[in-house]
């Protein structure tokens, strides 16, 4: 099938990418082409077939829910680029 | 003598730890030198300068098993404390609050976590290691060439002799090519064999963690300490795990080899293929009988591949975000990290902003075209299509097997290519990896082992690939052919 840039564009924000206008020219171009190669898939018989997820049959694992122990706050924050006391701090996204 | 140790394998070092001929120290010492050495020229390490420190002591033995030995691990997996940022911008500067379960296994089987990363192309995105955010590793067989990749700095590290073994991950062949691609061994465990808690996940349904070693007994020591069950990944298999070293005895009398002849067509370059013709008819010397088989649905393993792979890279890589960890655009940050930020700036501005500068050409390419494949419209063309092929080539395998112990074929298509050469080209990198990408596609266990040079002196690596939790056939039949040949034995030059 066929990609335009507005597709692609779309994608992009959908994938929360800002793309610069050059970026957005050449990624086009070369999503056209692997999804011209993805196209092959289109001459196989699928009737039938059964979708593969995941190869090991295992399903539904549980464990007991109790508490046991987990990281401490100042470890899971650690790492953040901006944080205020406990919390991690973003944009404002309500009035 | 120390000045020495770096070359010896882990089960030498061990042997010599035992006896308390060397010291753990002296070990590591020498690999240290050894890195400040060579790695300026191979890179395979990053964040060499701040993070190698000679003053650094080995790992207090609690166990004997590693005795201490240092390992090097690649930049995807967490190691607490110690920066872990899948080379990516997006990461910069992440210090993981834990260990991932196999660092944690390292640990207590004694082994030291070397404190500088192994090199990878961003988020194991590529075949050449050249997507790194820190720029590529060379082959040190020929430092014009790529090491191969994902985990391209591992193989590098272990072939140049600044690292005694290494751990990888392999998605579509990550650790095998880029260790045919550096004449060493390497290992994609069955799906659910080795837990991937700690791993930074780029495809779960078809990422291994692996080792990556200068020779089979060393990659079965790894395995041993490794492998097993971990309540902290339900993808995680809970079947017992053998000793692989048992596995070590050099006889293949009678074992059943298939050759796929869709692994023989056109596009195998013509000197991989007469050596791997060679390994196999050195195999059937040693006794193997070997018949030719066929894996019908190869030539859609690739497409298929790149559907499945990005569909969950593009959902795994949602979390990289500005928010918890990592890199954030600089304009939604106040000055100096105090005080608000500006009201007019949006959440979904921050992220659009922070992840189109914190990703990498390919990242943004496999994050955009997973999205896709994804979405509304389209989701039954591509996405349900490819899980759909997924199980004709996994039933492929399965024939197979039925008749066959082990399947070989060459590793990869060609030789390590140049640094620059397929970087243009994204599809024509991708089919780099025609023949590794089905062992992941269908979840069964394949190693890499070295099996020749071409005219020019590059490594060539021998694919072998076995039922799924069948390792010990992997080892017993690598370890032959390896006993049986020099390959293993010989260095770069460097």
């Amino acid at each position: 099938m066929a990609i335009d840039k507005e597709t692609v564009k779309y994608v992009a924000h959908l994938a929360r990418i800002e793309l610069k206008p050059k970026e957005l020219e050449k990624l086009s171009q070369q999503l056209q082409d692997i999804l011209d190669f993805i196209d092959q898939l289109k001459k196989i018989d699928i009737k039938d077939i059964h979708p593969t997820s995941h190869i090991l049959p295992i399903n539904n694992v549980l464990r007991e829910d109790c508490p046991r122990e987990s990281l401490p706050s100042e470890k899971t924050l650690m790492n953040a680029p901006l944080k205020e006391g406990s919390f991690f701090v973003v944009p404002k996204i309500i009035e | 003598m120390e000045r020495e140790l770096y070359k010896l394998t882990a089960h030498k070092l061990i042997e010599k730890l035992n006896k308390e001929e060397i010291t753990s120290q002296e070990a590591l010492n020498s690999l240290k030198n050894r890195i400040k050495e060579i790695d300026s020229r191979v890179r395979a390490y990053v964040r060499v300068e701040e993070s190698i420190k000679l003053a650094n002591s080995p790992t207090r033995q609690l166990a004997n098993i590693l005795n201490g030995i240092p390992i090097s691990i690649k930049d995807n997996i967490c190691t607490e404390g110690l920066n872990t940022e899948c080379c990516s911008k997006i990461l910069e500067g992440f210090k993981p609050p834990y260990d991932a379960t196999v660092i944690k296994k390292l640990k207590e089987a004694g082994a030291t976590i070397l404190e500088a990363k192994t090199n990878m192309d961003e988020f194991a995105f590529g075949s050449s290691t050249e997507n790194s955010f820190f720029g590529p590793t060379h082959n040190p067989w020929d430092l014009e060439c790529v090491p191969g990749g994902s985990s391209g700095g591992s193989a590098a590290a272990v072939a140049a002799e600044e690292a005694i073994f290494a751990l990888g991950s392999d998605t579509g062949g990550s650790i095998r090519q880029p260790a045919a691609f550096c004449g060493v061994v390497g290992l994609k465990p069955t799906y659910g064999r080795v837990s991937r808690y700690g791993l930074i996940a780029f495809a779960s349904s078809l990422d291994q963690i692996g080792p990556i070693t200068k020779d089979v007994k060393d990659c079965a020591i790894l395995m041993n300490v490794i492998s097993g069950h971990d309540p902290c990944d339900s993808t995680s298999a809970n079947i017992e795990v053998p000793d692989y070293t048992k596995s070590l005895h050099n006889d293949i009398k009678g074992i059943k080899i298939g050759i796929p002849k869709e692994y023989f067509i056109e596009g195998l370059d013509l000197e991989v293929k007469t050596i791997a013709e060679e390994a196999i008819d050195k195999l059937k010397d040693l006794g193997a009988a070997y018949k030719q088989v066929s894996l019908p649905h190869t030539e859609y393993a690739v497409p298929v591949y790149y559907i499945i792979a990005t569909a969950e890279a593009g959902s795994n890589l949602a979390r990289f975000d500005g928010v918890q960890y990592g890199y954030r655009n600089t304009q939604y940050l106040p000055a100096g990290r105090q005080g608000a930020i500006r009201n007019t700036q949006t959440l979904i501005d921050m992220y659009k902003q922070t992840r189109g500068e914190g990703f990498g050409e390919e990242a943004k390419r496999r994050i955009i075209l997973g999205t896709f494949v994804l979405s509304h419209g389209y989701y039954d063309a591509y996405y349900l299509r490819a899980l759909k092929v997924r199980t004709l080539i996994k039933q492929d395998f399965d024939e197979i097997f039925k008749e066959c112990d082990c399947i070989v074929t060459p590793t990869s298509p060609t030789p390590a290519f140049k640094i620059g050469e397929k970087a243009a080209d994204p599809l024509k990198m991708y089919l780099s990896d025609i023949y590794t990408i089905s062992a992941n596609l269908s979840g069964i266990p394949a190693i890499s082992i070295p099996c020749g040079f071409t005219r020019k002196g590059l490594p060539i690596g021998l694919q072998i690939l076995a039922k799924p939790f069948d390792e010990e056939m992997l080892f017993r039949v690598a370890y032959a052919y390896e006993q049986n040949t020099p390959w293993h034995t010989m260095k770069p030059k460097l």
